[in-house]
């Protein structure tokens, strides 16, 4: 947001000459023009001037309605001009076009240096640009020009965006437009036309709504009020009063989705924790190993996609998945068959044993990987997010993930509710000596169901490789909330896990908003501590079961 | 007694013990002085600290080729204390009693700094601490070559409120749970106070240690910035800059909305992640890779020369960051206060580094001040660019000398500038 400014007589005058200036830059954008050089001297003070001069050179730029003028400034702010001397070039790969003249370059002169554009050029540079591009044919182009123009927005704008919005169709860039003309409204000297921009803007549900009336409200150092009216400003007070309450709700759907995200990460972590508990009793020390092992999966895989397909990098996601569940899988089935099947019915047995086993697995990799973390890229289709409203913005790669997890838990439904092995898991859980009396073969059904919950930590190590980062040590970072999910749950059922991982994200997100992130983490662990005390089978106990001692 | 006993019981041991006595006569011929480098090479701060063990390697390297230190061989022992802090202490230990080194270049956080003083206050070692941190703290046995606060973050705040760096109001302090933040932002608060910066435009909040939910923190800044144009000032240290630094760039906050100035994230920091949307959040330094000058050409040159002959993980992509200079000027201050003293002995090279002068890679020669430990340091603050460069927007006119005790805490004005208990030469 740029600062307000007041309407100094010299200021005044230069609005007006500005006010002419963009409006017949527009003008004659639109119109085609005969390729003349740009004026040297405007050039040479934008790229090697002093920073003060440099907006008037871009007023003066877009004024020339040169179509070599509005490529140097989007070129400018896209940081692709570079100068070799006290030429101006702007680069495109392998060949340049010199920024005065338009004539090419090539080859690239040897002593190309890169131009400095500090924060308060590009946002000048941003609202020109804009400005250019609102007499645009494309949608699209004038709907992004109208939102750049919105953080910039200049009085001398307001004629500008008043034709505009005369001309202007589109039901979404007239929104953007007329918060524009609000927002420039406000200075105006007429009362009545003040009045009605506050009643406009505290219909708006934008964060920039709020900033602009509490500009209104703003004292200066004699204690004056910016806005010289009593009832503008009460308007301006209700005003801000109403914005705030619809970016409540925002803040609210963002602090919920939060939550979700949180909950599912917990989900995929623990979901595999619980068959192995669940089923067998065995507190596996090494379940976080067994997640950083699908996040390094991950990273071999998406490794080999760089080295061998650059083209279809983004695909190496929907690869990685099955390769990591394999992978811990087949690394959980060794460890059960080896290590853990000697050590059923002692308990403290299986917990040393697997710690140890633990150690072993992140020196390994440490030996095969390195020390440091490894960097695991998004594919393309992860980055960025959608914008559901105008202060929150749900990130694609936490969507992407949340999804993910209900596939899982549905998958691990399914395969436990229908399939012969999920009877027979289920049968083991329930009662191990009958279920092998009447011919299941506990033993390989161990070694399956093992092999299943480490396939889900490997899953849930894929998912991970998107968010966090990827390194020995990430499995210690989710072993505590794993089995913290777990044993608030309740063991057996699948339904407990769910429940403990989203209450547990809730509980994290909304104590953080309160209380910051160190403080949460304490306060939710205090509460488990607490919970389990008054109930220690957890949320939900498999009905019959005894708990054990 | 046969023969075999014969052999075992005499002629074996006397042939271990002479060529043992061959061997010692080699080993004494080589003059070799022991260094410790005392870094993380594991754990969260393994991605900013390994690289510069590295370059002390290197720097090693290069001192041994042209004949050493004082015609000493440097043998650098390195342990890792796995960004553990009582660790960082146990492993002092060990260097000092045990490898018996003459000096140690190490340590990044002030914990892990805080928790090594008193072992090398104890025992009288020396140790060389090349990182940016939060002053309040003057030793004896430390050379601080990295920045105080006055030479980096007070510098980088002004630049946010001036016209130039957007003019912010209103600040978002954020940073790890430690003593560096919390000190820092304690003097920065102060600081904006004195500017006329009221409580309510300045809000506080700190994430533990390897932390990487910063959802709903972002979400917090954008409501905080409604208030009034904000700049967000991250001490964040180690791994956790890469999933904020994420989730800036996929929740869309822009530098020219909001921008972040980060006084832990440098080139190596930002390696991992994808920076094209983070292209104008700002970092402040003394030293940034892209700077113009033949002395970091040749510094750049051979750290790259040496990443590709070591088979280092970074030497596709070779950078080099502020600590990574401040190390390097630390280790060649020490051989030449070492020359100057003609000896290893720790008083007397603590003596004998006051006014050291060096040609520094940042452009200027860094100069160890007369009496207070610290370099006198150009302050550079830089944009980020998208290929994960900085470009420098701002710079001072020339060193500035530190200010460990910083006027903005009450009390200070009464703290000598000058460590307790110095020797002279």
């Amino acid at each position: 947001m740029r600062a307000r400014r007041g309407m100094t007589p010299a200021r005044g005058a230069r609005s007006i000459r500005a006010l002419l200036i963009i409006v017949l830059g527009v003008l004659l954008s639109v119109a085609a023009r005969p390729a003349a050089a740009l004026d040297a001297a405007l050039v040479d003070t934008l790229i090697f001037g002093e920073s003060d001069d440099k907006p008037a050179v871009v007023d003066a730029l877009v004024q020339s309605g040169d179509p070599k003028a509005q490529r140097l400034l989007e070129a400018l702010s896209n940081g692709s001009v570079q100068t070799s001397g006290k030429r101006v070039l702007i680069v495109n790969g392998d060949s340049a076009i010199d920024a005065v003249s338009g004539e090419t370059v090539s080859p690239l002169p040897a002593d190309l240096e890169d131009v400095v554009v500090n924060n308060r050029l590009r946002l000048e540079l941003g609202t020109a640009v804009a400005a250019l591009k609102l007499g645009s044919l494309d949608r699209d182009a004038r709907l992004a020009a109208a939102k750049e123009l919105a953080d910039g927005a200049d009085q001398s704008m307001l004629p500008l965006v008043k034709r505009a919005l005369e001309k202007e169709s589109d039901a979404a860039v007239r929104r953007v437009l007329e918060r524009i003309e609000a927002s420039l409204d406000l200075k105006a000297t007429d009362k009545d036309v003040r009045l009605a921009a506050v009643r406009r803007l505290g219909e708006s549900s934008d964060a920039s709504a709020k900033t602009l009336l509490l500009g209104l409200l703003e004292r200066n150092a004699a204690g004056e009020y910016a806005e010289p009216d009593e009832e503008v400003r009460r308007l301006a007070q209700q005003g801000v009063r109403a914005v705030d309450s619809r970016l409540a709700w925002g803040e609210r759907v963002g602090l919920l989705f939060a939550g979700i995200s949180l909950g599912s990460i917990l989900l995929l972590a623990a979901l595999g924790l619980a068959i192995t508990y669940g089923l067998m009793g065995v507190i596996n020390m090494a379940h976080g190993e067994l997640i950083m092992i699908g996040a390094y999966a991950t990273y071999v895989v998406q490794s080999v996609f760089k080295a061998r397909f650059p083209g279809h990098f983004d695909a190496y996601l929907v690869l990685a998945v099955p390769v990591a569940f394999i992978v811990s899988a087949c690394v959980g089935m060794i460890l059960e068959r080896a290590v853990i099947r000697f050590l059923y019915g002692g308990p403290l047995e299986t917990l040393l044993a697997t710690w140890g086993i633990s150690l072993t697995l992140i020196q390994g990799v440490r030996t095969l990987f390195g020390a440091q973390n490894v960097q695991v890229e998004n594919p393309s289709f992860m980055s960025g997010g959608i914008q559901l409203m105008s202060n929150v913005v749900l990130p694609w790669n936490r969507i992407v993930i949340i999804f993910f997890a209900l596939a899982v838990l549905a998958g691990m439904g399914l395969l436990l509710s229908r399939t012969r092995l999920g009877l027979f898991v289920r049968g083991v859980t329930q009662n191990r000596a009958m279920a092998a009396c009447v011919g299941v073969p506990t033993r390989r059904v161990d070694t399956w169901a093992f092999g299943l919950g480490s396939g889900i930590a490997g899953l849930a190590g894929c998912a991970l490789s998107q968010i966090g980062n990827v390194g020995p040590e990430l499995g210690q970072s989710y072993i505590v909330d794993s089995f913290m999910v777990v044993v608030l749950g309740g063991v057996g059922q699948l339904a407990g896990t769910v429940y403990a991982a989203i209450g547990l994200g809730f509980g994290n997100k909304i104590l953080e908003s309160w209380s910051g992130a160190v403080l949460a983490k304490i306060a939710v662990l205090i509460f488990i501590i607490v919970f389990i005390q008054k109930r220690p089978q957890g949320l939900f106990a498999l009905k019959g079961r005894a708990v054990d001692a | 007694m046969n023969r075999r006993c014969f052999f075992k019981n005499t002629l074996a041991p006397a042939f271990a013990a002479v060529l043992s006595l061959i061997s010692f006569q080699a080993m004494a011929d080589e003059k070799v002085v022991k260094v410790g480098v005392l870094h993380s090479l594991s754990g969260t701060m393994a991605i900013s600290e390994t690289v510069l063990k590295d370059t002390a390697l290197m720097t090693f390297d290069e001192i041994n080729a042209k004949g050493g230190v004082m015609g000493y061989k440097i043998e650098p022992v390195v342990v890792d204390p796995a960004s553990n802090w009582p660790l960082f202490a146990e492993k002092a230990r060990q260097l000092l009693t045990q490898d018996k080194v003459a000096v140690v270049f190490g340590c990044w956080t002030s914990v892990s700094r805080k928790s090594v003083l008193p072992v090398f206050e104890e025992l009288n070692g020396l140790l060389f601490y090349p990182v940016q941190y939060e002053g309040e703290e003057l030793s004896k046995n430390v050379f601080y070559t990295g920045a105080a606060p006055n030479q980096q973050a007070i510098p980088a705040v002004e630049y946010l409120m001036s016209k130039e760096g957007g003019g912010a109001k209103r600040f978002f302090l954020l940073g790890t749970d430690y003593v560096y933040p919390r000190t820092t932002n304690k003097i920065l608060r102060a600081f904006l106070h004195a500017k006329g910066v009221a409580d309510k435009d300045i809000a506080e909040v700190y994430t533990p240690f390897g932390h990487t939910d910063y959802q709903t923190i972002v979400g917090n800044i954008k409501e905080f910035a409604a208030g009034g144009k904000t700049a967000v000032i991250s001490t964040i240290n180690g791994d956790s800059n890469v999933p904020f630094y994420k989730e800036l760039g996929n929740q869309g906050l822009k530098a020219t909305d909001v921008p972040v100035v980060a006084f832990s994230v440098g080139e190596e920091e930002l390696r991992g992640v994808d920076t094209k949307p983070l292209v104008g959040h700002l970092a402040a330094w003394n030293y940034f890779m892209s700077l113009k000058n033949p002395t970091n050409d040749a510094f750049k040159k051979e750290w790259a020369a040496y990443a590709k002959a070591k088979n280092l993980s970074s030497a596709s992509k070779p950078l080099t960051d502020d600590p990574m200079e401040a190390t390097y000027i630390g280790i060649h201050m020490w051989k030449q206060a070492v020359e100057k003293a003609k000896s290893f002995d720790t008083d007397k090279v603590i003596a004998a580094m006051a006014g050291q002068q060096f040609k520094a890679p940042s452009g200027f020669v860094a100069e160890m001040d007369m009496k207070n430990h610290h370099l006198h340091k150009p302050v550079f603050v830089g944009e980020i660019k998208a290929d994960g460069q900085f470009t420098v927007v701002w710079k001072s006119k020339g060193p500035v000398k530190a200010q460990p005790w910083s006027p903005f805490i009450p009390g200070n004005d009464k703290k000598k500038d000058e460590p307790e208990g110095k020797t002279k030469l």
